[in-house]
């Protein structure tokens, strides 16, 4: 009893002194109403999934939900995945403290257990249950089934915890899921027919309950055993060392020292977790077009929405990456600060990089052009909007961002102020909506190509004014940098 | 070389440097002793425009340091982990900040070579990350940096802690000879009253912020040093 009141001591400060916690009252409020928000839309679905089934035509809601429902735990494992922070971080300093490392474990597992990962689900799941029991299903089937559901949940929670260090499970279990969702969504094959009726024995027979049941706890023992293995410095608790990758980037020495620094800038990406993963969000960004230029879904078929995806298609990278500048140079900031670099050149680095990927972006998506003329107007106008402003404005704005990243960790939990900066987010805004409302002037005066016209004549006035541009934020950044270096250096 | 004026430095009401006037010439091999909190990194960080001075200002060849940034191609610094980036390998950190100071990989190389000796056989050719070095490895990596593309002013912070003996004693010889070539200023903090007094011909000890003793180096330094400690 008394270990647990010192654990949650622990825990407890360690809350309320994270550095999320630090920064200023707006952005704590913003990060509630974001938990908020997640909260809302699975008690939303909760309670209206019941009635959606109704809507579609399906004869039983909870067949139909059963139905979905390996993706809906496929989805929860993926998102575990990318965000959930296992509890490893603070073990290392009870090793030598007079406890049985059993406790340390036990508690460690339990900690896990009231991961937002898991409580979220029970808005999900506990609403549809009660209005399944409203609609005359039986208490004890609907009860069961909620159970059996929840402990899958929490298996992926153990589950979790152990392959969390391997990245290939990851991409592997990754291309699986999208296979298996393509194949279903052409109708070539369909996964659910194999497991829907698994979850639907859980509320038809209570002893199905026993396989659930049975998963979790060996899950659970898979975790304990996994943790018991690395409770010693040299396996679990430390960082796992890498083999160099080399790759030469010759054609960057032409550059001089704008290649230096762009070399170093590649390889920062392709070396450390959190970059690399701005960079996937880019690439994946290409694609969101297609939601909204193909007409499948309605809610996007008006030209402001399309102009909206038009600056996301071209300028994932930018918003993945840029909102980032220079944070990402967060741990050896001060190196930077006193060598031979001007902050005019170290900016026009972080400038080139940005411009270089939306101008790669806008050629790749060249492809929409099978789609229609229409759309790559939209990207088109977006990529220039992109190169020839927002990339000013990203940098413009990492002057006041002033959150470190750390480089090496791809995992932070929900909320943590480096996996989703808030105010980065905030940031973000005026770069979208700016260059919406641009449009949507022309878009009303004259019409579609006028609005784009005007987007891409702004653009082509940002880079003509380049030098100015990039001296008022040499100005600027030189103003923020002792702020900047002391945020850094706080932790 | 580097003049600090009225320099002051405080953090709310509280003052952790006062420095009304100091004077170091151009190739001096500085030595800076004080306790925890003495001000130490601050005068440095000050020196290397890293904080804002709640007063004065500090002159590297007559230029103020947080006016322009015509220091920073003399000026080179090792003060903590924050001044090597861990993921590049030894040889790609050398040659990054060796482009930076105009210098090509080949002069990297041969200005590497009498650190050979120093670095064993655990750094140049490990095809390892720095991040993955020893702490001690690190350390070595980023100090021998600093002494690349011949720079005019060289600042560290602690340059002997966290290395393994043999090497104190080496960097400890190859700090001396920098300082008989007479081109280079040397401006070096340390715990080690030994060590400094080996190294540096001025020593000045910090107390709370205050400039207690300006020795020029003899035998009796030490003594005095240990003394002014001891209590």
């Amino acid at each position: 009893m008394k270990t647990i009141r010192q654990f949650l001591y622990l825990e407890w400060n360690a809350f309320k002194r994270s550095p999320t916690f630090e920064t200023n009252l707006a952005i704590k409020i913003l990060m509630g109403f974001v938990a908020l928000y997640f909260i809302a839309v699975f008690l939303a679905l909760g309670v209206g999934v019941f009635f959606i089934a109704k809507d579609v035509g399906a004869e039983d809601p909870l067949v139909w939900v059963n139905k979905f429902m390996i993706y809906y735990l496929a989805a929860d494992l993926f998102m575990r995945y990318s965000m959930q922070k296992m509890p490893i971080t603070r073990i290392k300093q009870l090793l030598l403290t007079p406890l049985h490392k059993n406790q340390i474990i036990r508690f460690s597992l339990l900690k896990t257990s009231f991961s937002f990962f898991n409580i979220i689900h029970l808005f999900f799941l506990i609403p549809f249950s009660v209005v399944l029991i409203a609609h005359d299903y039986s208490i004890f089937g609907v009860l069961s089934w909620f159970l059996g559901v929840f402990m899958l949940i929490l298996s992926s929670n153990y589950l979790n915890v152990f392959v969390n260090s391997s990245d290939k499970t990851f991409y592997i279990a990754a291309a699986i899921y999208v296979i298996l969702g393509l194949s279903q969504y052409l109708e070539y094959f369909d996964i659910t027919i194999y497991t829907a009726p698994f979850f639907n024995e859980l509320f038809e027979h209570l002893y199905f309950l026993i396989f659930p049941m049975g998963l979790m706890f060996f899950m659970r023992l898979r975790a304990v055993r996994f943790f018991t293995n690395h409770m010693f410095l040299d396996t679990g608790l430390s960082q796992k060392e890498e083999s160099v990758r080399n790759i030469d980037f010759d054609f960057l020495k032409r550059l001089g020292s704008l290649g230096n620094l762009l070399t170093n800038d590649m390889r920062m990406i392709l070396r450390n977790k959190r970059p690399k993963q701005a960079v996937i969000a880019g690439i994946a960004f290409l694609f969101y077009g297609l939601l909204f230029y193909t007409g499948s879904i309605e809610a996007y078929e008006s030209p402001m929405m399309k102009m909206f995806a038009g600056i996301f298609v071209t300028g994932g990278f930018l918003f993945m990456f840029g909102s980032y500048v220079p944070s990402w140079d967060s741990a050896y900031y001060p190196l930077l600060m006193t060598q031979n670099l001007s902050y005019k050149e170290y900016l026009k680095s972080k400038w080139a990089l940005v411009v270089f990927a939306v101008i790669l972006s806008t050629i790749i998506s060249s492809f929409y052009l099978f789609i229609s003329l229409e759309a790559f107007g939209y990207i088109l106008a977006g990529g220039f909007f992109n190169l020839g402003l927002n990339a000013y404005l990203v940098i413009f704005s990492g002057a006041f961002v002033k959150v470190p990243v750390d480089l090496t960790s791809g995992k932070k939990p929900f909320g943590d102020s480096q996996a989703m900066n808030a105010k980065t987010m905030l940031l973000s805004l005026p770069k979208i909506l700016f260059p919406v409302g641009v449009y949507a002037l022309g878009y009303y005066t004259v019409g579609n190509w006028f609005g784009i016209t005007l987007l891409i004549l702004l653009s082509l006035l940002g880079l003509l004014f380049h030098n100015k541009i990039l001296d008022a934020l040499v100005k600027l950044y030189n103003r923020e940098k002792y702020d900047t270096l002391a945020s850094y250096t706080k932790n | 070389m580097i003049q600090a004026v009225d320099l002051s430095k405080k953090y709310g009401g509280n003052t952790v440097l006062n420095i009304e006037e100091l004077n170091i010439p151009k190739g001096e091999c500085f030595g800076l002793v004080g306790n925890n909190g003495a001000g130490k990194t601050t005068l440095f960080n000050l020196i290397l425009d890293l904080i804002r001075p709640s007063s004065g200002y500090v002159l590297s060849k007559e230029t103020r340091v947080d006016q322009s940034e015509a220091w920073k191609s003399f000026t080179t610094a090792y003060i903590d982990e924050s001044f090597i980036i861990g993921y590049l390998t030894p040889e790609e950190y050398f040659n990054f900040l060796g482009n930076l100071r105009g210098i090509s990989a080949a002069r990297v190389e041969e200005e590497l070579t009498p650190f050979k000796a120093l670095f064993g056989d655990e750094v140049l050719g490990q095809k390892k990350y720095i991040r993955d070095l020893s702490k001690g490895n690190q350390k070595k990596v980023g100090v021998v940096a600093a002494f690349l593309g011949a720079p005019e002013l060289v600042i560290l912070d602690e340059p002997f802690a966290n290395l393994d003996p043999t090497t104190q004693i080496r960097l400890k010889n190859y700090l001396k000879e920098v300082h008989l070539n007479g081109a280079t200023t040397l401006l070096i903090s340390s715990h080690d009253l030994t060590h400094i007094t080996e190294v540096c011909e001025r020593i000045v000890a910090l107390n709370k912020g205050v400039v207690v003793k300006d020795l020029k180096t003899s035998e009796e330094t030490l003594k005095e040093l240990e003394t002014y400690f001891s209590v």
